[in-house]
């Protein structure tokens, strides 16, 4: 049931990419570009994507999930320096290509060798991710 | 073209619905980091099958949607080697190390209020917005 409940999931996910628009990365780029030909789209979709989870956060109140266990711990509400350089990192890498991990699943199988070199990058980029936050780490306790 | 912020808003409603499938009925929030990530750095093993099942998802339905929606779609993706590889270790890294990305910090964070997602977005925003005007009208590489 986990397992099919993930794949309608992620089904509504890619499909939501696909109709929106969001893998084409002209459209990211149009959004983040304001000297450019400003594209509006993106905000349509975070605002149609926040609405059925601002009711689905409030069905989670004094409810189980459905197939059982606990919903997730929720991280205590404190700013961090790595939740900070690492959406700074994240986001110069989304300007500079115009995807995300999302999109860059979603469009996998139309997207070409760039978008397979880019996948190939990205997971790289994950792995070796927890040995820079650690050092991170370390230069934040020592500064 | 004058319908793009219409197929916008729907397929936001149908990701925010995924995102409300995943979350009210596994108990776990929709981050695409985050599922793909802990599948990569082992953290997420035991809790594979669903993370996999869920990537099935993601690539298989924009195959299925392809011959219905007959605009065809072109992803304009850049052609620069360089430019791939720099963003997308940058995304991998940054994604990681800031514990999400669009879809968890954006879109599950922003809609329970969460102080963490609104700064990670304002973050990810402007640094996306810098790197693109840099890039673009001062450099003009991308």
């Amino acid at each position: 049931m986990r397992i099919l409940l993930s794949l309608l999931a992620g089904s509504l996910f890619g499909g939501g990419l696909f109709v929106s628009g969001m893998t084409d990365t002209t459209k990211v780029q149009g959004w983040l570009d304001v000297f450019g030909n400003w594209d509006p789209t993106l905000a349509f979709v975070m605002g149609g994507a926040i609405i059925p989870m601002f009711f689905a956060w409030r069905l989670t109140e004094g409810r189980k999930p459905l197939v059982g266990g606990a919903f997730p711990d929720l991280p205590r509400p404190e700013l961090d320096h790595r939740l900070i350089t690492g959406s700074v990192l994240f986001g110069m890498g989304w300007g500079l290509a115009g995807l995300c991990p999302g999109p860059a699943v979603a469009s996998l199988t139309y997207n070409g060798v760039e978008g397979l070199l880019f996948m190939a990058a990205m997971l790289t980029g994950m792995g070796v991710a927890p040995v820079i936050g650690r050092n991170l780490d370390r230069i934040a306790t020592t500064a | 073209m004058e319908t793009d912020w219409i197929w916008g808003l729907v397929g936001g409603m149908l990701i925010g619905t995924g995102g409300a499938v995943y979350l009210l009925g596994n108990g776990r929030i929709m981050g695409a980091s985050g599922i793909i990530g802990g599948l990569v750095d082992g953290s997420g093993w035991t809790t594979a099958w669903e993370r996999i099942a869920f990537l099935v998802g993601v690539v298989v339905m924009p195959l299925i949607l392809w011959p219905l929606y007959n605009v065809g779609i072109d992803t304009h993706m850049t052609k620069d080697v360089w430019v791939i590889v720099t963003a997308g270790l940058l995304v991998g890294v940054g994604t990681r190390i800031a514990n999400g990305c669009t879809s968890g910090h954006g879109v599950c964070g922003i809609s329970r209020l969460s102080l963490r997602g609104i700064v990670a977005t304002v973050f990810y925003i402007l640094a996306g917005g810098l790197m693109l005007v840099l890039f673009r009208h001062v450099l003009e590489v991308v």
